[in-house]
C-alpha cells in the first residue's frame, strides 16, 4: 500500500472507528501514574518500569490495531514504519511522527514527535537528575516493543532526545535486531 | 510606577513574588520601589489577608478591587482569588493617567491562567513554590502587555 492511501486508511479509522476521550484526562492520568513513579523508585527504575508498563500495553494493543484496521503483513521494515508513524500513532494518539534517520543497512529509524500529547502541561522537576536520567514518554518505547514482538520483530526502541530535557526534538530510535521464527511449543515436536 | 505581585497559598504561605515597574509611557519595567517599602510589603499583604477571608465569603465573586491600602491610599491591594483559594494579590498605585483599572483585573485573570497551567502539571504539588523558569517568564510577559 502506498503512504498515500496509509493516511487516508488512517484518517478514516481515527473518524469513525475509534473511541475518544478527553485529551486533558488522558495526559493527567499519564502524568500522575508517572509522578507516583516517580516519588516511588530511581528515575532510573521509572524508566524500566513504565516500558514494562508500555510492552505489556503492546502485547494487547496489537489485537486492537490489526482487528481495526485489517492490515496484512508489511512487506519491509521500511513498510513497517511508515505503518507504525502513519496509522499506529495516528490511530491511538492522533499524531504523525517523521520518519527518518535510516541506517545503511536499513535496520534502524527515528522517529521525530513533533507534538506530543503525554507531555503537555509537563515540566520536569528542577533537580538536575531529572533532565538527565528520565525519560519521561517512555511507555511508548514499551509499546512499540510490545507490537513489533508480536509480529515477529524483536527490536530495540528506546528515547534519544526530548523536549522536556531541553532538547530541540524529541526522537525515538528503533533498531530491529533479527526476525523471530514461528516457535513450535514445547513438548509438540 | 511600580507593582508588587504576591500568589499566597492556601496556608496563607507565599509561594511566588515578583516586584516590576510599569511599561506603560517609555517605562522600562523597572520597579521604583525602594529597601524599606520592599521589607514592608510582605507584612502589609500577609495582613491584609484577613480582609479577604472576610469579602470572600460576603460577596458571591472572587475579583476584589482595591481592597486595602497603605501610605494613605498611595499604594492599593487587588486580589484574585482562585476557586482552590489561592490568593493572587497585586499590590499597585491608582494613577488616574493611567486608567489601568482594567488593566490590573485583566493582569490577575491572566495570572491565574498561567497558574492553573502549572497546577495541571504533574510534578506540581499544591502550596509547592513556583520556580518554574517559564512561569516566570510568563508571568513577566504578562506584565509587559497589561501593565
Amino acid at each position: 500500500m502506498s503512504s498515500k492511501s496509509y493516511k487516508s486508511l488512517s484518517d478514516d479509522i481515527w473518524k469513525n472507528r475509534v473511541d475518544k476521550i478527553n485529551s486533558e484526562v488522558f495526559t493527567l492520568t499519564y502524568g500522575s501514574i508517572v509522578a507516583q513513579l516517580c516519588r516511588d523508585f530511581t528515575y532510573a527504575e521509572v524508566n524500566t518500569q513504565l516500558e514494562k508498563m508500555g510492552y505489556n500495553i503492546g502485547l494487547r494493543l496489537v489485537e486492537e490495531f490489526f482487528a481495526k484496521t485489517g492490515l496484512g503483513r508489511c512487506t519491509s521494515f521500511k513498510d513497517t514504519s511508515e505503518v507504525i508513524s502513519k496509522i499506529g500513532f495516528k490511530m491511538f494518539l492522533n499524531i504523525t511522527p517523521t520518519v527518518t534517520n535510516w541506517s545503511g543497512d536499513g535496520k534502524q529509524f527515528s522517529l521525530i514527535l513533533d507534538d506530543n500529547p503525554l507531555t503537555d502541561f509537563v515540566e520536569l522537576p528542577e533537580d538536575n537528575n531529572a533532565a538527565n536520567e528520565l525519560w519521561y514518554s517512555n511507555v511508548l518505547c514499551g509499546v512499540l516493543r510490545g507490537c513489533l514482538e508480536m509480529v515477529q520483530l524483536d527490536c530495540d526502541v528506546y528515547f534519544v532526545s526530548d523536549v522536556l530535557r531541553g532538547d530541540p526534538i524529541t526522537e525515538m530510535r528503533l533498531k530491529l535486531n533479527k526476525f523471530l521464527k514461528d516457535e513450535v511449543p514445547a513438548g509438540e515436536e | 510606577m511600580s507593582y508588587y505581585l504576591a500568589v499566597i497559598g492556601t496556608m496563607d504561605n507565599p509561594i511566588y513574588e515578583l516586584e516590576f515597574g510599569t511599561f506603560k509611557q517609555q517605562n522600562n519595567g523597572k520597579s521604583l520601589l525602594n529597601q524599606k517599602q520592599l521589607e514592608l510589603i510582605p507584612f502589609i499583604i500577609n495582613s491584609s489577608l484577613d480582609l479577604i477571608e472576610d469579602l470572600q465569603w460576603k460577596f458571591n465573586k472572587n475579583y476584589f478591587k482595591n481592597y486595602d491600602n497603605f501610605n494613605n491610599n498611595f499604594y492599593k491591594l487587588s486580589c484574585y482569588l482562585t476557586f482552590g483559594n489561592m490568593k493572587l494579590i497585586l499590590l499597585h498605585q491608582l494613577d488616574d493617567n493611567l486608567k489601568n483599572d482594567d488593566n490590573i483585573k485583566q493582569f490577575l485573570f491572566e495570572i491565574n491562567e498561567l497558574y492553573v497551567k502549572t497546577m495541571l502539571n504533574p510534578f506540581y504539588n499544591v502550596n509547592e513554590k513556583i520556580k518554574s523558569e517559564a512561569f516566570d517568564l510568563k508571568v513577566k510577559a504578562v506584565a509587559r502587555k497589561y501593565l
